[in-house]
């Protein structure tokens, strides 16, 4: 039971409990801190009719202000669009030859090509566009085109795609199938001729008479290929599908050819020119021809 | 135990408004210096130029939060330097300590902005409803159009006080000419008008009007120094072995030896800005602005008795004193293991900070390897890995620097702004003032190089020579398979 009783030193008295022989002081609170009380009273009042809060069977009440959460958002991506469009519309008045001479542009689109690959691009050619030599999907980063590499080519391919069956017909470029017309022996001999080219095995002259029979039309006499036809380089580092003989024997008998779905009715053509400045950018983007910037520049002047 | 029935107290309590009484002394007259001293601080800073070149800003004081730069005379923080503001404001607590245990309140007394706003709001009270008396008058006096009137006078004074106070808190965030002149034409953020309402708000009512309530109750501080504070600390201190009983100059001349010094005047309750009577002892109301002596020495001089009824003294002072001791020396009070191991803690404090400030670098590199993908091949066989280096020129001025390779022989590097064939053992780079810039190194090694450990050095091309390395790996094939 309250055992109250009144303290000497301060006359107040105490709340009637003990604890240890330590008792509270009945100290009346400041008449203020009831105001503060009725305030945040009132305040949650005012907020309940403002705001949405009080959850019903189906949905909450809406409050007189109207806002949402999601209306919030929609809100703030409307403001983040309007601050992006200047930056595009920047990009669609220039032509992607002219991107270097403006570094400020060219680090936009290198950013939003950023964003835009990951959602776009990565589920084939990887979040760090390396590609994937067991799925023969091509590694941007390196300096090996099998199109071409300067912001105009790249821009044209991702345009375009890559052996789209309706597609455009500068990216069609396919490979027979030496499955029936060669036998082993000779299969072999060739691969080990293509191996010679980048001096990873000795010459032999079956498989030289060979390649010179069948291959040089495209890949050249050097193995050096063709970026018109889209065949690969056979004398450097880089395979797209493997480079031991076997894997090029495999290629050979029955060539596996990749496609690239053709973007141009997916993304718009501010989005793709972003995505080309992007992967020009990742290390292996070659300069483009004098000839090409002068026409783009050309075609700039056009435009404006 | 039972006591006869007595009404049971309330569970409120309306606020006591406390009209001090005007006072004059060595105390008073120190306060006053203190308060022109803070306030002056409180509102020049923001208009003290500094001049740092055409890169920075002129302002002496300046937290630029929109570019994370904090600028106060001639040192420029960064955030990642931010420890240096740490180190000021864990130096501002351990001064605290300090002067808590060697003199008590005196931060409550004298320097607090609670303090200082409230003696000067109370100074308006004073200089427009008169002094403790008509003040008291006029505030138990009906409504008239006179008292409406005048309480609308003083309080525009409130507001206006308030108005600068906000005003002033904005110029530190900001340049302050500029500031001034946009938030006039209505062009300043809308930060800026939020931030000086809730502080006019704020300043007006916790000092207009909650005042000693703010130390009572809202403040940890009290609470705290109650625990910092010994025998040894320096109290306003009624002698009570002195004062008590208490009696009239009357009573003492019929029947001198059975009264005290104190003649129970109440100027000590009287000028109180807390309005507790320092007589019921040390307790948590006493800021310990020492009016109380002012006004008590003023009485006792003119009775013709000894000052310092009401005094400084410590729980130990007065311990000896009651017996008839002789006074120990104030320097004995301050010297103390306590306090010197506080300011020895302090001042080491400061100088490790001023040793650091004076020693660090005005670069910074810093290299993050690209680990997607790890390493790349080219088609010549030689191997790629890109590096993403941050350089930081924190100087004001553009500054040329030169990055390296250390190790790694036979490898090679070029930039996203250069092409391999420029490929080389260093690159130079300008970097804008007070800026970090950031750079994609390629670093190309020779066909068949194992990975290995790499370093990135960069030197500044000025008279300085500043240097920077930083550590990083280069990734080969083999290594990851």
């Amino acid at each position: 039971m309250a055992n109250k009783r009144v303290d000497e030193p301060t006359g107040t008295e105490t709340v009637g409990h003990e604890w240890d022989g330590i008792e509270e002081l009945n100290t009346p609170l400041p008449r203020w801190w009831l105001w503060t009380f009725y305030l945040t009273i009132v305040w949650a009042l005012v907020y309940v009719v403002l705001y949405p809060a009080v959850p019903l069977l189906d949905k909450g009440t809406e409050g007189t202000l109207g806002w949402t959460s999601r209306g919030q958002l929609a809100q703030d991506m409307t403001l983040a669009d309007q601050s992006k469009r200047s930056v595009g519309e920047a990009l669609a008045a220039v032509d992607i030859t002219q991107l270097p001479g403006n570094p400020q542009l060219m680090q936009q689109a290198v950013a939003g090509g950023r964003a835009a690959f990951r959602v776009n691009c990565s589920q084939c050619h990887g979040s760090g566009a390396a590609g994937s030599q067991t799925l023969g999907y091509p590694n941007l980063n390196d300096d090996d085109w099998l199109w071409g590499g300067d912001l105009a080519t790249i821009e044209y391919t991702i345009t375009h795609g890559v052996r789209q069956p309706a597609g455009d017909d500068k990216r069609q470029g396919a490979m027979p199938a030496f499955a029936g017309s060669l036998d082993d022996a000779q299969l072999a001999a060739l691969g080990d001729h293509v191996l010679s080219l980048s001096g990873k095995a000795p010459a032999n002259a079956t498989g030289a008479q060979l390649y010179a029979d069948n291959c040089v039309a495209c890949h050249g006499p050097t193995g050096a290929g063709d970026r018109l036809l889209g065949a690969p380089k056979l004398n450097d580092a880089i395979w797209l599908y493997g480079g031991t003989r076997e894997d090029i024997v495999r290629q050979v008998k029955r060539p596996r050819m990749g496609a690239m779905p053709a973007w141009h009715d997916k993304l718009d053509p501010v989005t793709i020119k972003m995505l080309a400045a992007y992967v020009h950018s990742l290390g292996g983007g070659e300069a483009s021809e004098p000839a090409q910037v002068a026409a783009g520049q050309k075609a700039d002047a056009a435009t404006r | 135990m039972l006591q006869p029935a007595k009404p049971a107290p309330a569970l409120y309590e309306a606020r006591k408004t406390v009209h001090n009484r005007r006072i004059d002394g060595p105390f008073r007259r120190f306060k006053w210096l203190v308060m022109a001293v803070t306030l002056a601080i409180y509102y020049g800073t923001p208009w003290l130029r500094w001049d740092r070149g055409p890169y920075a800003p002129d302002q002496a004081v300046l937290i630029d939060l929109a570019h994370r730069r904090f600028y106060m005379f001639g040192i420029e923080i960064w955030p990642q330097e931010f420890y240096f503001v740490a180190g000021l404001l864990i130096m501002a607590g351990i001064g605290l300590f300090l002067v808590t245990s060697a003199v008590g309140r005196a931060w409550c007394g004298y320097a607090c902005p609670q303090t200082v706003w409230t003696d000067l709001f109370q100074h308006v009270d004073r200089f427009v409803d008169g002094d403790r008396f008509q003040r008291q008058k006029l505030d138990a006096a009906p409504w008239t159009w006179g008292k409406v009137l005048r309480r609308a006078f003083k309080w525009s004074i409130y507001v206006v006080i308030g108005f600068w106070t906000g005003g002033a808190w904005i110029m530190y965030f900001a340049d302050a000419p500029t500031l001034v002149r946009e938030f006039w034409s209505g062009e300043a953020a809308p930060i800026a008008y939020v931030t000086v309402a809730v502080l006019t708000l704020t300043t007006v009512t916790l000092g207009g009007f909650m005042r000693e309530q703010v130390c009572i109750y809202m403040c940890p501080w009290p609470r705290i120094q109650t625990a910092m504070m010994d025998e040894n600390s320096l109290l306003v201190t009624y002698k009570d072995w002195r004062g008590e009983p208490r009696g009239s100059v009357k009573a003492a001349e019929k029947n001198p030896g059975a009264v005290g010094d104190c003649i129970d005047c109440t100027m000590c309750v009287q000028v109180c800005p807390t309005g507790i009577d320092i007589r019921q002892g040390p307790q948590i109301g006493c800021i310990t602005c020492a009016l109380c002596i002012d006004a008590c020495d003023r009485v006792m001089a003119e009775i013709g008795r000894p000052r310092g009824l009401i005094d400084y003294a410590t729980l130990e002072d007065c311990r000896a004193e009651a017996a008839g001791q002789p006074p120990r020396p104030a320097w004995k009070a301050l010297l103390r293991p306590r306090t010197i191991a506080y300011f020895m803690i302090w001042g080491s404090i400061g100088l490790a900070m001023l040793f650091a400030l004076g020693l660090r670098s005005h670069t910074g590199l810093s290299v993050a390897p690209d680990r997607n993908p790890p390493f790349m091949l080219m088609s010549d066989g030689s191997i790629r890995n890109a590096y993403t280096l941050r350089l930081r020129n924190m100087a004001t001025q553009p500054r040329a620097m030169t990055v390296a390779l250390d190790g790694l022989p036979g490898a090679a590097m070029w930039s996203d702004t250069t092409t391999r064939e420029a490929a080389a053992r260093f690159l130079t780079v300008s970097v804008a003032p007070d800026s970090t810039h950031t750079l994609r190194a390629y670093v190309v090694a020779p066909s068949g190089t194992a990975a290995a450990a790499l370093a990135f050095t960069l030197t500044t091309n000025d008279a300085a020579h500043e240097s920077q390395r930083a550590e990083t790996t280069f990734t080969a094939p083999g290594d990851t398979k």
